[in-house]
């Protein structure tokens, strides 16, 4: 498999540099593996953190700015960062009103996060945690790991941070964070799996006539597979998960996302059959966003993220963002 | 056993990871993510030098040390779970410079008992606890019955082995693989697996002493 890189084990360290040069608005610390907004911390503002596994950009780095995270700690690839990441990311970000941390639920994630918050507590910073789980495909249950956090990260993300802005406290941030989680559901499908650099071939074999259904974004396979279609009842069968779990209505924010290796135009051509399915429930996509914003290498394939809006929500969407990986309205 | 027995069980296992790096991989990539191995050889990479660089001077010093090089280190559940198991196996033999074997097995009590708090998985979810917890309850009844040391480690091997190999027929209800249901089944579970190496190495340090 071919792969544009130095070497396997400096793919983070070598996407970081590259991140620095070219984002003058961002402080890149390649050497702990923290990306901060430029200009922080702010003072009397509450810091924004997030992380996890490389390999899912823009995803966390490329929401660093204003109006979203004022940190993002990178792992390796699709391996959690380490609780010194997440030390030294709120430390770099605690403007003395206080820390979120905002986490994908995946048990290295919540390990890590988990053991960071508790060194931060002894070190005087006060921290929240808001656990995203929107990922429809998994049971969950007392008995596993519970629901991933995938495409919902980026509404959380972006919601928390014009919150955050505002100058709102700790525990708004967080109450809007969890809202906007608790509001939002994803469903994803993988048309081949990705290949992770130091593994060298794709994680899963799919044969050109058969598709993933329920796939994560670390190309761990997903629950079903089933025959190649149109895109049409592809887009239908991640939907009626979605309106299974919770029923499609009213106003809604959507997130179809591309895994990495597919086409934007692949992409239009499910959000087209995505837009008439919620018109068909009743529901309306007020606010929508195509493209690739929560990856998984090279995988090609989408995931649909719907989050059901309120006013407050649509407000604190349209609120100006600027981040490489999002920026509008500044 | 001493310090320098517990030096040589961590480099043991270093460079059994290192050997099994691709192995491991291999069986993360059927139900996880495909980065077990790379991810455990980086962190006992990390654990060597960590143990160069400021020598411990005593068998729980040198856990205690190990176990906060993964934590730092290695990320994923991995990191945070072997970590805690080595810090309180380290905690457990306290500051002795001579470990018997009935303090080694509470040692590896104690690593178990911090894995399930931390992790909260039991036996039967399909996780490293399947390999575990069987090798410490082996290794426990042998230490009883006053078995010579090399045996009884071989026996906690094997143990462990057989523990891995039960997780085959499993259903994942913890950890990556959870997410796949009962596709998990049929595929050995990679931190079992990465367990069965640690013992392996414990019984290869005991022969060597």
């Amino acid at each position: 498999m071919k792969k544009l890189i130095n070497s396997v084990d400096a793919v983070v360290t070598d996407t970081l540099r590259g991140i620095a040069a070219a984002h003058p608005s961002l402080r890149v610390d390649v050497e702990n593996k923290v990306i901060y907004r430029a200009d922080a911390p702010h003072q009397g503002k509450v810091g924004l953190v997030s992380g996890g596994g490389s390999g899912h950009e823009p995803l966390h780095g490329g929401f660093v700015g204003y109006g979203m995270l004022d940190a993002a700690c990178p792992g390796e690839v699709f391996t959690s960062p380490v609780p010194d990441q997440m030390i030294e990311a709120s430390k770099g970000v605690d403007g003395g009103a206080g820390v979120l941390h905002i986490v994908k639920n995946y048990t290295g994630d919540v390990l890590n996060f988990e053991m960071a918050a508790e060194l931060c507590a002894d070190e005087g910073i006060e921290v929240a945690s808001v656990l995203v789980n929107d990922d429809v495909a998994v049971q969950d249950s007392l008995y596993t790991a519970g629901r991933r956090g995938t495409g919902a990260t980026l509404f959380v993300e972006k919601i928390a941070g014009a919150l955050a802005e505002t100058g709102a406290p700790l525990a708004e941030v967080a109450r809007v964070a969890k809202e906007v989680n608790e509001r939002s559901r994803s469903f994803g499908v993988a048309l081949t799996a990705g290949t992770v650099p130091a593994a060298g071939r794709p994680t899963f074999e799919l044969p050109d006539t058969e598709i993933e259904l329920g796939i994560g974004i670390h190309g761990e396979p997903g629950r079903t597979r089933t025959s190649h279609r149109e895109a049409r009842e592809i887009a239908r069968l991640a939907l009626d998960a979605i309106d299974d779990d919770v029923a499609l209505s009213g106003d809604t924010l959507v997130l179809l996302n591309g895994m990495g290796g597919t086409p934007l135009m692949e992409l239009y051509i499910v959000y087209a059959e995505v837009a008439a399915y919620l018109e068909e429930k009743g529901a309306r996509a007020v606010r929508s966003l195509v493209g690739n914003y929560v990856t998984s290498l090279d995988m090609q394939g989408f995931s649909v993220s719907v989050c059901r809006l309120t006013d407050e929500l649509t407000r604190l969407w349209d609120a100006p963002v600027e981040t490489p990986g999002l920026r509008w309205g500044r | 056993m001493d310090t320098s027995f517990f030096l040589a069980w961590i480099n043991a296992i270093a460079t059994a990871v290192q050997a099994e790096r691709d192995h491991l991989t291999q069986l993360d990539a059927a139900i996880g993510d495909a980065d077990h191995g790379a991810n455990l050889d980086r962190g006992f990479a990390a654990v060597r030098q960590a143990l160069t660089d400021a020598p411990p001077q005593t068998p729980g010093a040198v856990l205690t040390a190990a176990g906060s090089a993964l934590i730092r280190k290695v990320g994923g559940a991995s990191g945070p779970l072997y970590g805690t198991a080595f810090r309180q196996m380290g905690r457990s033999l306290g500051d002795a410079a001579e470990i018997t074997p009935e303090a080694l097995a509470a040692g590896l009590e104690a690593a178990l008992a911090g894995i399930q708090k931390l992790g909260g998985a039991a036996e039967g979810d399909k996780t490293l606890v399947d390999a575990l917890a069987p090798a410490v309850r082996a290794l426990g009844r042998a230490v009883q019955d006053g078995t010579k040391l090399t045996d009884a480690l071989a026996a906690t091997e094997a143990a462990a082995q057989e523990g891995a190999r039960a997780t085959v027929p499993l259903e994942a209800r913890k950890g990556r693989a959870s997410y796949l249901g009962p596709r998990s089944v049929g595929h050995e579970d990679p931190g079992a697996a990465s367990t069965v190496l640690i013992f392996a190495a414990l019984r290869e340090a005991a022969g060597q002493a």
